[in-house]
């Protein structure tokens, strides 16, 4: 039980810092009540799985610059697919975005693996060539998005009164991490981020499994894009803030940049730390300006906190 | 050995042959291990070893000759496939992931969880949890669990790779013992290793590979060694000779001692190490595993701080708080690790250079002819194969280690602190690396040398001192130093014995 709280002793700490968050909120802003914890929930969502998507990427060992991208044509496709389909036409639709997410996301694995180009330079090009599929798609902000596919995530609270978006954020990452995390692929993934020679040595299929890698980071980033047209009811060609914030969070998270370690319970609740942050500094009407400064600051201390403690606790 | 001659091969390696580029690693290499068989796979390095060690496990597809397991061909392009024939290896540096703990390591290449621990147990690791990290355990111990991963899935042919090398002596003792069991047991084992006497003990037979050819395949005997020393040198062997400088030794010459170490202690493992070290003199260090040596460098080239003791620079003391203080003061690291020592990715020419380069009077245009013409002459004295040139990291082990020291022959140096520098590489190379020890003292410098072969002493040194459990326990002649006598004091025998022999 100690060597299990000891493991996830950063994702442990992480939520104590969200909760004493909520604590400084309700202070700042006494009727802070369900409503803001759904509409923080529903903003979070994008950032959540293009969180999700950067993570699986980094602990294989790599990076992925291009899910923004992969994230608008997501949201397009399926705006544009829906816009005057019948409400059971959504199911195939939704079905379709996520497996054109995994294509993109294991095209970028491919050419990585096959080109031998650094993963940076190759998702760097291709954050440009999804951009511009994107807008090949739609040009301008549009399209439709099926109405119970709305009200899946948007207004009031679902069971227990949880908000409906932190339910489907839950069962869209779980469903997805969970067996892979028990699976021989999962610890794949992490082998070839720790240590890609020793993971060869042991006989893992290396190429292989980086492309999977990158085909799970191309489906979050489809649930993202999906989760966008869900949430505003149209299609978004142009890439929105997520490639920055989601590597912010993944750091913040405990994912290592060097590959290997961490999960994916630590960078999402690091979103929600990140976004709580954002809005607490807007209810005191901080300027926009210093809000960014304040981000910044607080992911350098508080990753570099954390260097100081696990040399503290290597020592004792 | 008649009776195993008469069993059928197991692995039957023929004709194998590969090329990188230009570079021809293997023309002709063979290999053939019998059931119930321990061969020895031996060869100088840069004889295409490691390259045949690859093509044997699947990390490379040779480009001609064939690889057959039981029979079939199994000439395959990756380790999985060449771990379902039959086939399992244990590499030089441990295959278990660094973040993931053992449990998940085990599962990650299907290796059966009992089995895997009574075979832990077996080799003499006690206390080992299946939720421990690989990244917290220590090398010694990774070793050993790979060999446990290895040995429970049972394979036909076991292949260790240079297995003993970061072992303690201990340790080694009980993985013979159980690699010989499995021979035993009619399984077969190939066994690349330095020691002979490791070979001697344990193998049936010796398979010699020289330039990419495997020249020799001799039954294990008595006095077999110095045969298959020729056979791997081939025609380049080069007798090794007692180098010692000629007239008064260094340190009877009433001089000031360039580096004068007394009562240096650096946490639980270094408690009291003092010595002087004269200019022109190579002053050898003789201990075994852990007792306080990776301090003394560590603390003398800056990377650690002494908690007592002083450290004394022709006469002046002295306290390094930076490795950039003890550059300053003329100490020069060189460590075991070559990764740590040169560029992989720039020239020999470049890594050569860069010391004369690093000095700051020297900044400003590099003076380029003059460069040329010392990186040069270094080059030429090194004897490296200049036939990888572009990249450091493509040169053998062996010529990279040539390269770490031998660029200290083009600068000049006042304290060269080497620390293994023959770890892990061949005779002859060896054999080239002692006179450049020798030049460099006798130019001027003064050499401390570490060594975990204690043969080397009197092959480079002029003295050498023991330590044992954190203190200096003997100083000794190297005329005296034979390898009895060192082995003796590095066990902390001396000091009883001493005291009888006044008695």
């Amino acid at each position: 039980m100690m060597r299990l709280i000891s493991k996830n002793r950063w994702t442990m700490g992480l939520f104590v810092v969200l909760a004493l968050l909520f604590v400084v909120t309700k202070i700042i802003q006494p009727d802070f009540g369900a409503s803001g914890v759904e509409s923080l929930a529903r903003a979070s969502l994008p950032f959540a799985f293009a969180t999700a998507a950067m993570a699986v990427v980094v602990i294989a060992g790599g990076i992925d610059l291009s899910v923004a991208s992969m994230m608008a044509v997501a949201s397009v496709t399926a705006a544009v697919l829906m816009q005057g389909a019948s409400d059971a036409m959504a199911i195939p639709i939704v079905i379709l975005v996520l497996v054109i997410g995994v294509i993109m996301g294991a095209i970028n694995g491919a050419l990585i693996v096959i080109t031998k180009v650094p993963d940076i330079v190759v998702t760097l090009a291709m954050l440009f060539v999804w951009e511009g599929v994107a807008l090949l798609i739609l040009n301008a902000p549009g399209g439709a998005a099926a109405d119970w596919l709305e009200a899946l995530i948007v207004g009031g609270t679902g069971l227990l009164g949880i908000p409906k978006a932190l339910i489907v954020l839950a069962v869209c990452v779980l469903v997805v991490w969970i067996p892979l995390r028990r699976s021989r692929l999962g610890l794949s993934i992490y082998a070839i981020g720790s240590d890609e020679n020793a993971a060869f040595r042991s006989g893992i299929a290396v190429g292989r499994t980086r492309i999977i890698a990158y085909a799970i980071c191309g489906l979050f980033a489809a649930m993202g894009g999906l989760s966008l047209t869900m949430s505003t009811g149209i299609g978004e060609p142009i890439p929105g803030p997520y490639l920055l914030a989601s590597v912010a969070a993944v750091v913040l998270g405990g994912v290592v940049l060097g590959g290997g370690k961490g999960g994916l319970i630590g960078p999402i609740v690091a979103v929600f730390i990140l976004r709580l942050v954002r809005m607490d500094l807007t209810l005191m009407s901080v300027d926009p300006n210093v809000t960014t400064i304040v981000e910044g600051t607080i992911m350098v201390a508080v990753v570099m906190l954390g260097g100081v403690l696990a040399i503290r606790s290597a020592r004792s | 050995m008649n009776e195993a001659n008469s069993a059928p091969a197991v692995l039957d390696a023929q004709g194998v042959a590969k090329r990188f580029g230009a570079v021809s690693a293997l023309t002709d290499a063979s290999l053939t291990v019998r059931a119930g068989e321990v061969v020895a796979l031996m060869g100088a390095n840069g004889a295409g070893k490691s390259t045949f060690v690859k093509i044997l496990t699947g990390a490379l597809r040779p480009d001609g000759g064939h690889v057959r397991i039981k029979g079939r061909d199994s000439t395959v392009g990756n380790p999985a496939d060449a771990r379902k024939s039959g086939l399992v290896p244990i590499y030089q540096e441990p295959s278990l992931i660094p973040d993931l703990d053992v449990a998940d390591n085990l599962r990650l290449g299907n290796t059966p969880v009992e089995p895997f621990l009574r075979w832990v147990e077996e080799l003499g690791i006690e206390g080992l949890r299946l939720d421990d990290m690989i990244g917290d355990l220590p090398l010694a111990t990774l070793r050993i669990l790979d060999l446990a991963r290895a040995l429970a899935v049972e394979p036909d042919v076991l292949l260790l790779d240079e297995m003993t090398a970061a072992l303690p002596t201990n340790l080694v003792e009980q993985v013979l013992r159980v690699v010989r069991q499995q021979a035993d047991a009619g399984r077969s084992v190939i066994f690349i290793s330095h020691r002979f006497a490791e070979i001697a003990q344990l193998c049936d037979r010796a398979t010699i590979l020289r330039d990419g050819g495997t020249v020799a395949d001799l039954p294990i005997e008595p006095g077999i060694e110095e045969k298959i020393v020729e056979l791997m040198l081939g025609a380049a062997l080069e007798r090794g000779h007692i180098v010692t400088s000629e007239g008064q030794p260094a340190h009877a010459t009433g001089r000031t001692p360039r580096l004068a170490v007394s009562g240096l202690s650096s946490g639980p493992k270094l408690r009291d190490v003092g010595f002087d070290l004269f200019p022109g003199e190579v002053l050898g260090v003789v201990a075994l595993e852990g007792q306080g040596q990776d301090e003394l460098f560590d603390v003398l080239s800056g990377f650690r701080r002494a908690d007592g003791g002083t450290v004394r620079i022709d006469g002046q003391e002295a306290s390094f708080r930076h490795p950039a203080d003890a550059i300053a003061k003329g100490l020069t690291y060189v460590p075991g690790n070559r990764a740590e020592a040169l560029l992989m990715e720039r020239s020999v020419r470049e890594n050569i250079a860069l010391p004369l380069l690093a000095r700051i009077r020297h900044w400003g245009p590099i003076r380029m002819r003059d460069e040329a013409a010392r990186v040069g002459e270094a080059i030429d004295k090194l004897q490296i194969d200049t036939r990888a040139q572009g990249e450091v990291q493509r040169l053998s082990g062996g010529n990279q280690q040539k390269v770490t020291i031998g660029r200290w022959i083009a600068t000049g140096v006042e304290t060269l602190l080497l620390f293994d520098p023959t770890r892990g590489i061949d005779v002859r190379t060896k054999r080239q690396i002692y006179p450049l020890v020798r030049e460099l003292a006798e130019r001027g410098a003064a050499i401390l040398y570490y060594t975990s072969e204690l043969d080397e002493v009197q092959l480079a040194c002029d003295r050498a001192i023991v330590i044992f459990n954190g203190r200096v326990v003997d100083v000794v002649d190297a005329a005296h130093a034979d390898e009895q006598t060192l082995m003796r004091a590095a066990y902390g025998l001396t000091e009883q014995d001493r005291a009888e022999a006044v008695s």
